[in-house]
């Protein structure tokens, strides 16, 4: 089945007021043309999740998109915080937001749990924390094999997820490869899928190198073609981490009034991803294109 | 630049290098974590192989990496896994022998506050939050701190424990699979838990630094210690290496 779509497509398909929403990528394959299509079309009151809200969901909490945060790791990475984040969180501005955190394992768990069946998921963390007191949703249980107390942490199904990678076929078998992140997991825990990818492949292509395909079509609702869709996050291999626009973005959005401009030129003023692909303009790119560092070829072989 | 010829964030740098000597895999944080395990590789610790949480075992990163997610980090290192491998597998399954945490509040017990200032539901100031710290803590064979000495940081009692230090474990509870902080590294002195509280001690002064200074700094009286050595001054290999490879544009040089 082809399953392509828009990003506006998709996004008014699989993305309602409300919803919960997962745009995963560990500072990789972030779909910051995700998060701005969904400030586009003007979604409200949406529960967000991701372990690292990154500057992406600081764009979309200042947008007034979301009502609250599931999360484990709150900061700009490398940089510092992230003002639009804590602005609604210690001044309620454009409105409050309300806080679930966990740790890195723990949301990992979240989506094992709820991609597995499974009603929990047990992990060494959080004895001796504050972070049990803070979220009721870490919980203990005895080891019934008589190990002692063990952390828990309740299963996590995103409403849809939304996941960027390198390559997909129409069917929305998507190989990925670098900071593979929890892209799988919530991809399988997820009620909806889009997958969003660099480049458009034949099923050969996908068919050539099977390991590769860390998501299957089977899960997969939405196929988006979106070149540079990861940006000022990154995809290995097609461009890097824009780490200027992440010190840049440390300044713009230290300021409610800089990072509503910011949002009206870069995000509400440009129609679709390709007009900020244009906008960003040849230099932007020639900047932020790696040299090839292409892998030693490996061999499945035929056997008939 | 002090007079010494070299800076207190240097010298930080250098004392956490030196204390990587001998480590095998250590789980490795931005910044000053990241040039003091690149700097301990090129000296003390040849074999050091580094993990990132970003899920890279074994980076040889050809940049200093502004994340620990950077595409750097990934080109030709060892192993490259998800989150689920490399939290589960690597770090629970008890791989990472040494781990580097850093907070905005520590106290003498090395319990870490990264999470907020003030009270939890209504913060003065929120933090990142835990990341994978909380696990760190509790399953890297050693922890070793990383901070700068200030009053501010090093305090009485914590606003929010995001990952535990020495505390006394309520009992019942899957024993923690590390030793817990071992060394807390700062830029006026080391310190460590040598003693039977597990209670954070002086151990040694970096050049030039008093102890009257150090206890300024600390927000609660510091335990009596018998002996307190001397940091050595860093060598001119560790200072060329250090200006010249890790940090060419002088981020630690102020």
């Amino acid at each position: 089945m082809d399953k392509r779509a828009s990003m506006r497509e998709a996004v008014a398909d699989y993305v309602k007021d409300g919803d919960s929403v997962a745009i995963e990528g560990f500072t990789a394959f972030i779909c910051f043309a995700a998060g701005h299509e969904i400030i586009r079309q003007g979604r409200r009151d949406l529960t967000l999740i991701r372990m690292t809200p990154d500057a992406l969901y600081d764009q979309m909490i200042a947008a007034g998109a979301a009502r609250k945060l599931i999360f484990s790791y709150l900061g700009n990475p490398g940089v510092g915080p992230l003002h639009c984040i804590r602005r609604a969180v210690e001044h309620g501005v454009p409105r409050p937001l309300e806080l679930e955190e966990y740790s890195h394992y723990g949301m990992v768990g979240r989506y094992l749990a709820a991609a597995t069946g499974l009603p929990f998921y047990p992990l060494r963390s959080y004895e001796g924390t504050d972070l049990p007191r803070a979220t009721p949703g870490i919980r203990f249980v005895d080891d019934p094999y008589g190990g002692g107390r063990v952390a828990v942490v309740p299963p996590l199904r995103p409403d849809v997820a939304i996941v960027h990678g390198q390559r997909a076929d129409i069917e929305g078998n998507t190989h990925l490869w670098g900071l593979l992140g929890a892209q799988k997991e919530v991809a399988f825990a997820a009620a909806k899928v889009v997958v969003v990818v660099e480049e458009l492949v034949t099923g050969e292509v996908i068919r050539s190198d099977p390991n590769r395909t860390l998501i299957p079509g089977l899960v997969v609702d939405a196929v988006v073609i979106e070149p540079f869709g990861a940006h000022p996050s990154y995809v290995q291999g097609y461009y890097d981490r824009d780490n200027a626009f992440y010190l840049e973005w440390d300044r713009i959005s230290r300021d409610e009034a800089t990072t509503t401009g910011w949002l009206e030129e870069w995000v509400l003023g440009l129609p679709d991803r390709a007009a900020y692909v244009a906008k960003l303009g040849d230099r932007t790119w020639d900047r932020l294109r790696p040299d090839p560092a292409v892998a030693a070829p490996i061999d499945y072989g035929a056997y008939r | 630049m002090t007079d010494r010829g070299y800076t207190p964030t240097e010298m930080m740098i250098i004392a956490a290098a030196r204390a990587l000597a001998g480590v095998r895999t250590v789980f490795v944080g931005v910044g000053m974590p990241n040039v003091a395990c690149n700097l301990a590789r090129l000296t003390v610790a040849p074999e050091l192989e580094l993990v990132y949480e970003s899920g890279v075992y074994g980076a040889r990163p050809a940049r200093l990496p502004l994340s620990i997610g950077d595409p750097t980090l990934v080109t030709g290192a060892t192993s490259v896994v998800s989150m689920a491998d490399l939290f589960g597998l690597y770090l629970q399954g008890g791989h990472i022998d040494v781990a580097f945490l850093g907070g905005a509040q520590v106290d003498r017990f090395g319990n870490l506050n990264t999470t907020v200032i003030g009270d939890y539901t209504h913060p003065r100031v929120r933090l990142p939050g835990s990341g994978g710290a909380a696990e760190i803590a509790i399953n890297a064979r050693r922890v070793f701190h990383l901070l700068r000495l200030s009053r501010r940081s090093f305090v009485e009692r914590l606003d929010f424990v995001t990952s535990p230090g020495h505390v006394p474990r309520s009992g019942g509870g899957l024993s923690p699979k590390g030793g817990g902080p071992e060394v807390v590294v700062t830029d006026m002195a080391l310190f460590d838990f040598d003693n039977t509280d597990r209670e954070m001690q002086l151990a040694s002064l970096h050049p030039g630094v008093t102890a009257d200074q150090v206890h300024a700094e600390v927000g609660w009286a510091l335990r009596a210690t018998k002996q307190v050595a001397e940091t050595r001054s860093p060598s001119e290999h560790e200072l060329r290496l250090l200006r010249e490879e890790l940090d060419p544009t002088g981020l630690y040089r102020h």
